[in-house]
């Protein structure tokens, strides 16, 4: 019965060679295939011919799924990709699907795509041409800010990396300062320096607002709000006053059980009936005042779970100092409750950024709404892949980036 | 004595105040809006109420699942903006929950490069806006399909092409016997399963519940189609020629192309946080479990379906009811790539038309607020029936 021996450690020195040998064959053979467009096998039928580099491989990794063999390489080849046949198969569907998309991704991003020119007719491949992002980059960037006054954005959003950047350097004590600086006077003087209207800066209305430098500052100003309200509803949430209590819960769970979109129509068409007539509150103020709503509810929840993590004791200690309600708080329960939830605030902070944009609802055009424009400009039809891809890029980096910094929060 | 009866009055008083501010400030608030709403529709020459549902909505809706047209009301339109956005959730919910279990265990595998594939899966679609996945597929991948006239054929009974997916349409004789009799089968299984419980607790004999169950899900109606005259046959998609260069397909069932996207979009994005709940609920069972049931004498798949599984699901299903509700409120992105939910129905054409966004509003708020309870009481029962049974 035994024709072919069980691989063991016996056979080790006929089997594993014939098997690595088949395995690389059949890896060789779908690699070729998909790089080169020519057929190892193509002296045997059609159908043989398409299923044998699955039948050569799965024969090659039989062979050298042997147990304990004291080859290192064979070991941990073994343990990770070969432990059974399933796992085999799985393998080699998995590489064959990997190696057979490498190919057209690469033509279509590099080796067929269109890098130079400053029109649509500069694209002849047939991958993506890059040159519809090139032109629109400005754009994308700025929204329609006019060319001349971008240098203000640019100086902004500096000065805020530049100010981050020193506070890492400096001692504890100027930190705080520089913490104060940053959440108290340079969100307005940011603003003041982008809007324009006053020191000889001309004024720039904020419908022409729009491209990424939108989405960051949406969210820094979201953030920066959302934050202060989110502990009040939280704290609220907790109170033993009933009636600030239920309201609180009603207000939270009013915002978590509606979608994003329909609080942003509501600030777009059923805020200003509720003003009396006449007022006219700007279109990016009352999209932030939505966001920030929407995004304090949730806050309000992150912050609640800190807080009833904390043990009792340390409530009963601050009040046995004879602490009042609003010093126990801000001096013993929320630095602790905090800095327990502080990976939950940074995914609160991704899920806003992830947001933002759906303010097109509103006509306000960030980064994706830019591009819907640009694809529908009839000297640019027929762009919407290449456009997509690059701001799916864009928001892939800056959530990524995001959440592995959280994700390094949680571990320490 | 009268010095402690002070001090109580005075801890009520100094609880009632803050109380009685915020209400006073919320009331005051709410009395300022309601006057200027008032103010503002009166002079618009439109007054509050919600008549206006039984007007003719007068504008036609791309794709409806019961009979509509122009010459129905607003509330008929509400109603078909409502099963839209319900058929597109339900979709959703169930593919990402296969595609979730299916990612999450594969992140767990010991087989290195699936692991390392799941666990970019879950990276990639999860730090990409949803709203960009939808435009992705929509406008990017859906749009590169072929025309109908050369529209891709699976066995020449169902074709792919850029104006939407054509399938077979089920034509029933008899539905409702067919239903009756499913129905049946499902409670002669809750019947069965229960009784099954009993033997085994009381005399641990062990029944094959999940054989008998689908052979009665299978041969119950089965029976209704051989003696109780229930028929189903098929209308196939047939390609017809409109015009020399226009081609479409008649009979079937056509499915847009923006549920499509909108169900692949949902569907690939939630499944990266369902992924990791069902991670994050195999993981939380601790090892000594499954050593505990493999020394009791259980077999792998009575570890599984016994232990591990029941103790998984307690940690996995409260925070996937937060992700079907998630995906609930998300399906409201339908309104940017037009397909017909309740967001563009209602809170977009209908508003457009009559002018009335407070009503509109609140009553498309309100019905998201409905959804997501309901979701959520049903996820609760559900959730209290797996919690452990202290005896």
């Amino acid at each position: 019965m035994n024709l072919i021996a069980k691989p063991s450690k016996e056979n080790l020195k006929t089997y594993a060679p014939i098997g690595l040998f088949l395995v690389s064959l059949s890896i060789l053979d779908v690699f070729i295939n998909a790089f080169f467009n020519f057929n190892l096998m193509a002296f045997l039928p059609s159908q043989l011919s398409y299923f044998l580099p699955l039948i050569l491989g799965f024969i090659g990794f039989y062979l050298i799924r042997i147990e304990f063999s004291g080859v290192r390489f064979l070991d941990i080849l073994n343990k990770n990709i070969n432990s059974n046949n399933f796992n085999a198969l799985l393998t080699l569907f998995t590489i064959f699907i990997i190696i057979k998309s490498i190919p057209p991704m690469l033509d279509w991003f590099i080796l067929e795509a269109n890098f130079l020119g400053n029109s649509k007719d500069d694209c002849t491949g047939d991958g993506a041409c890059w040159v519809f992002i090139k032109v629109w980059f400005n754009r994308f960037m700025y929204g329609l800010y006019p060319d001349a006054e971008q240098w203000r954005i640019n100086t902004a959003f500096l000065i805020l990396f530049a100010i981050v950047g020193v506070s890492f350097f400096v001692s504890e004590k100027l930190k705080k300062y520089f913490v104060l600086f940053l959440v108290f006077v340079f969100p307005f003087l940011g603003i003041k320096l982008i809007s324009g209207g006053s020191f000889g800066l001309e004024y720039v209305e904020s419908a022409a607002w729009g491209g990424l430098s939108l989405t960051f500052i949406i969210s820094a100003f979201a953030i920066l709000f959302c934050f202060p309200i989110g502990v009040i509803l939280a704290l609220g949430r907790r109170s033993s006053l009933p009636a600030i209590r239920y309201i609180s819960i009603g207000f939270i769970e009013l915002w978590r059980g509606v979608p994003l979109i329909t609080v942003l129509f509501m600030s777009a068409v059923m805020f200003p009936m509720f003003l009396p007539d006449g007022t006219f509150i700007d279109k990016l103020i009352r999209v932030l005042i939505a966001i920030t709503l929407f995004e304090a509810a949730y806050m309000a929840e992150v912050v609640r779970g800190g807080l009833q993590a904390l043990p009792k004791g340390q409530y009963e200690a601050a009040k046995s100092l004879g602490m009042g309600y609003w010093r126990m708080n801000a001096l013993i329960i929320l630095p602790q409750a905090l800095k327990l939830v502080i990976p939950g605030i940074a995914n609160t902070l991704l899920a806003l950024v992830k947001d933002t944009p759906l303010i097109f609802v509103v006509g306000l055009m960030e980064l994706a709404g830019m591009i819907g424009l640009a694809k529908t400009n009839p000297k640019w039809l027929g762009m919407a892949m290449e456009g997509y891809v690059f701001a799916g890029l864009v928001f892939w980096v800056i959530c990524y980036a995001m959440s592995r910094y959280s994700q390094n929060l949680e571990k320490n | 004595m009268i010095f402690k009866k002070f001090n109580i009055e005075n801890k009520k008083a100094r609880d009632l105040i803050p109380q009685a501010i915020t209400v006073l400030a919320l009331l005051s608030i709410i009395i300022y809006f309601a006057t200027n709403a008032q103010i503002n529709m009166g002079n618009r020459g439109i007054s509050f109420g919600f008549g206006f549902l039984n007007q003719e909505a007068s504008f036609d809706i791309t794709f409806s699942m019961i009979e509509y047209d122009g010459s129905h009301s607003y509330g008929r339109a509400f109603l078909v903006g409502l099963l839209n956005t319900i058929l597109v959730s339900a979709i959703g919910i169930f593919f990402a929950t296969i595609m979730g279990v299916i990612v999450g265990i594969s992140r767990l595998s010991d087989n290195y490069l699936i692991a390392k594939v799941a666990e970019w899966y879950v990276e990639i679609f999860r730090n990409i806006p949803l709203i960009l996945q939808i435009f992705f597929w929509y406008f990017a991948a859906l749009r590169a399909l072929p025309l109908p006239e050369n529209g891709i054929s699976f066995y020449d009974i169902s074709f792919l092409t850029i104006k939407g997916w054509y399938v077979p349409k089920f034509i029933w004789t008899n539905f409702n016997v067919f239903l009756l009799s499913v129905i049946a089968a499902f409670i002669a299984i809750y019947f069965i399963n229960s009784y099954a419980t009993k033997q085994r607790e009381q005399f641990g004999k062990q029944i094959p519940v999940t054989t008998i169950s689908l052979a009665s899900l299978i041969l119950i109606p089965l029976i209704t189609f051989l003696f109780l005259g229930v028929t189903l046959t098929f209308e196939y998609p047939v390609l017809k020629q409109l015009s020399p260069t226009v081609f479409t397909y008649a009979g079937g069932v056509s499915i847009i192309p923006e549920l499509i996207a909108l169900a692949l979009a949902l569907s690939m994005y939630t499944a990266t946080f369902i992924a990791e709940n069902v991670r994050a609920g195999i993981l939380g069972v601790s090892k000594g479990q499954k050593e505990a049931a493999a020394s009791i004498g259980l077999n792998k798949n009575q570890i599984l379906k016994l232990v591990v599984m029941p103790q998984a699901l307690r940690i996995i299903i409260p925070p996937t009811t937060n992700q079907y509700l998630n995906l609930t409120k998300n399906s409201s992105l339908a309104a940017a790539i037009a397909y017909p939910d309740i967001v563009l129905v209602f809170a977009g054409t209908a508003l457009m038309q009559t002018g009335r966004a407070i009503e509109i509003i609140s009553i498309t708020m309100l019905t998201y607020l409905t959804l997501s309870i309901s979701i959520s009481i049903f996820m609760n029962w559900y959730n209290k029936k797996m919690a452990i049974k202290e005896k």
